[in-house]
């Protein structure tokens, strides 16, 4: 009893930790701001959505947390984005490995053209993976829950699926790097209603193992899919809070009209 | 009222059926002009094919292919200048496709984009446009007189390399560009470095764009002449190489020395020879496609 009660501390012990924190972060394309001095946490094994209007930066937000800006020649960043208490971008810091521990899945699916297994055992492989690297394979594409549709067809090129399917595989290519954290940039947005179902219940069911941060355009989806969301208009952080209480009970006008859908 | 309307909108309706059949007429003038220019370039073509084969192919057997040349045009064959041709082309692939490929996956994948890179760029682009007998000057200079190679196969190879490394690199460069920037950042995300995506993804992506490049250069190294002769390839060859330090001739040497005797046997037998480096250059482009088709397959 005693064991019980302190495995379930542990649990909420590790609820309320922050895995990336977000500190005074801005964000600059030249001269353009596109995110400024944004603060806010994420909490680990959770799923935090970050949402605005369009070029509000949430996109580039995003990128920064797997250092994904870096090929994009003119970005600046300021402050402190740390990763478990290490700030990602600090000299010593090698971002291949920030990108093995922060996936990503992008907006469009965007496959290897090669097979459905190849594109899941690719990264995998070039990390040295030691163990079975087809019960990976099949793990990850199950958690991705496209296991039973493609099972039979591991060795056809990764282009022959659907939209939908396309990105579950992506999903499951970065869950195949046992990732903390997943970063997912409007991974709906080019899909079907039908594949978007596919993909929140998937988030949902990803959320125990994984931290997500997910950026989307569809308010319901936030509302549907997240714990915590944070607000951005024109790159400034209008608002970070849970969910519910952003959704019904806004501590600020501008969220309250974003999110009842009077602008934006 | 309403009629007022009613002719405003069915004259506009006229002027825009008017309109439509002017637009319509434009378009085939334009594929009338395109077909005719087509047709021109490969009618051109074709003559000059048939031209060369009705002189050429009554000297075209197996004493032609098997004998060296000779100053009796019966007795005549390009057994050097194929042999040599072979020797040439496959030095000049090995020393030109790496560092062509090398150089273009520098240039789009690794490279800042800064100055320097531009100043490359621009004199890659320029290095394109350059007679090929300024090459053989350079060959000359450099590998024949100044490493001393002689006129070797080797001298041959590097000159002809150089020549056609900016196509190579400039042909590379542009069948990496056409993969898509979302494959690397898929890479990206995985944790792989530029080496692994590059290596992994942007090379066979665009592998069958390179080889087109590939093949193209090659194809204009396999019929250049004036490098060669400039560097001593034009001599009488009467062995075959055994090394890359070996003296050679080449088909288009052989071809040109032929032309320019007065006597119309060896006029055909130029002909001859050319209907030869055609049949080279047919398998060297079909082994290509081949090859692409088996890639894009995979």
């Amino acid at each position: 009893m005693n064991l019980q009660q302190s495995k379930l501390k542990a649990v909420e012990d590790q609820r309320a930790a922050t895995i990336l924190n977000v500190q005074d972060v801005s964000i600059s394309y030249g001269d353009n701001p596109a995110v400024k001095d944004v603060s806010f946490p994420i909490y680990k094994n959770h799923v935090t959505s970050i949402i605005g209007p369009s070029g509000c930066g949430k996109s580039t937000l995003l990128r920064s947390f797997n250092r994904m800006n870096d090929f994009i020649s003119e970005v600046r960043i300021e402050g402190d984005l740390t990763y478990n208490g290490q700030d990602i971008y600090a000299k010593d810091v090698d971002p291949v490995e920030v990108r093995r521990q922060i996936g990503m899945v992008f907006q469009k699916p965007n496959p290897f053209p090669k097979s459905i297994y190849k594109n899941v055992s690719w990264g995998p492989e070039i990390h040295g993976y030691s163990d079975s690297i087809e019960e990976l394979v099949e793990r990850s594409l199950k958690q991705s829950a496209l296991w039973d549709e493609v099972k039979d067809r591991l060795h056809e090129s990764a282009l022959s699926l659907s939209g939908g399917q396309q990105q579950r595989l992506c999903i499951a290519r970065a869950l195949a790097m046992e990732p903390d954290v997943l970063l997912m940039d409007e991974p709906c947005s080019a899909l079907d209603p039908i594949s978007t179902a596919h993909i929140e219940d998937l988030i949902f069911k990803l959320k125990s193992r994984y931290t997500i941060v997910i950026v989307t355009h569809s308010m319901q989806q936030a509302a549907r899919i997240s714990d915590y969301t944070a607000f951005l208009e024109m790159g400034d952080l209008i608002e970070f809070g849970v969910t519910d209480q952003i959704f019904t009970r806004p501590k600020n006008k501008r969220t309250e009209e974003y999110v009842t859908g009077r602008f934006g | 009222m309403n009629t007022a309307t009613e002719t405003n909108s069915s004259e506009a309706a006229n002027k825009h059926l008017v309109r439509l059949e002017a637009r319509h007429r434009k378009a085939r003038l334009f594929s009338l002009f395109c077909a005719t220019v087509t047709w021109m370039g490969a009618t051109l073509l074709f003559v000059l094919l048939y031209q060369v084969c009705v002189q050429g192919y009554q000297w075209l057997d197996l004493q032609f292919l098997t004998s060296f040349p000779s100053r009796f045009p019966y007795k005549a064959g390009i057994k050097s200048a194929l042999v040599g041709t072979l020797w040439l082309i496959s030095m000049v692939a090995f020393i030109s496709i790496p560092i062509g490929v090398a150089t273009a996956l520098y240039l789009e994948e690794f490279a800042k984009k800064g100055l320097i890179s531009r100043v490359i760029e621009l004199n890659i682009a320029n290095l394109a446009g350059v007679p090929s007998i300024v090459y053989g000057i350079i060959g000359l200079a450099i590998f024949v007189r100044g490493m001393g190679l002689e006129r070797s196969l080797l001298s041959g190879a590097l000159t002809m390399s150089l020549l056609i490394l900016p196509v190579i690199i400039i042909a590379s460069r542009e069948a990496i560009k056409t993969v898509p920037m979302s494959t690397r950042h898929a890479a990206f995300a995985l944790g792989a470095t530029r080496w692994q995506t590059a290596w992994a993804h942007v090379l066979p992506a665009s592998f069958s764009g390179i080889l087109t490049g590939v093949i193209l250069a090659l194809s204009r190294a396999i019929g250049e002449t004036a490098p060669l002769i400039m560097i001593g390839g034009l001599t009488y060859v009467a062995f075959l190489p055994e090394g890359p330090m070996d003296a050679f001739t080449v088909l288009p040497i052989q071809i040109f020395n032929w032309v320019s005797r007065p006597q119309q046997e060896f006029h055909e037998l130029a002909a001859g020879a050319i209907i030869v480096l055609l049949g080279v250059l047919l398998l060297m482009n079909a082994t290509a496609i081949y090859i692409r088709y088996k890639a894009e397959k995979k």
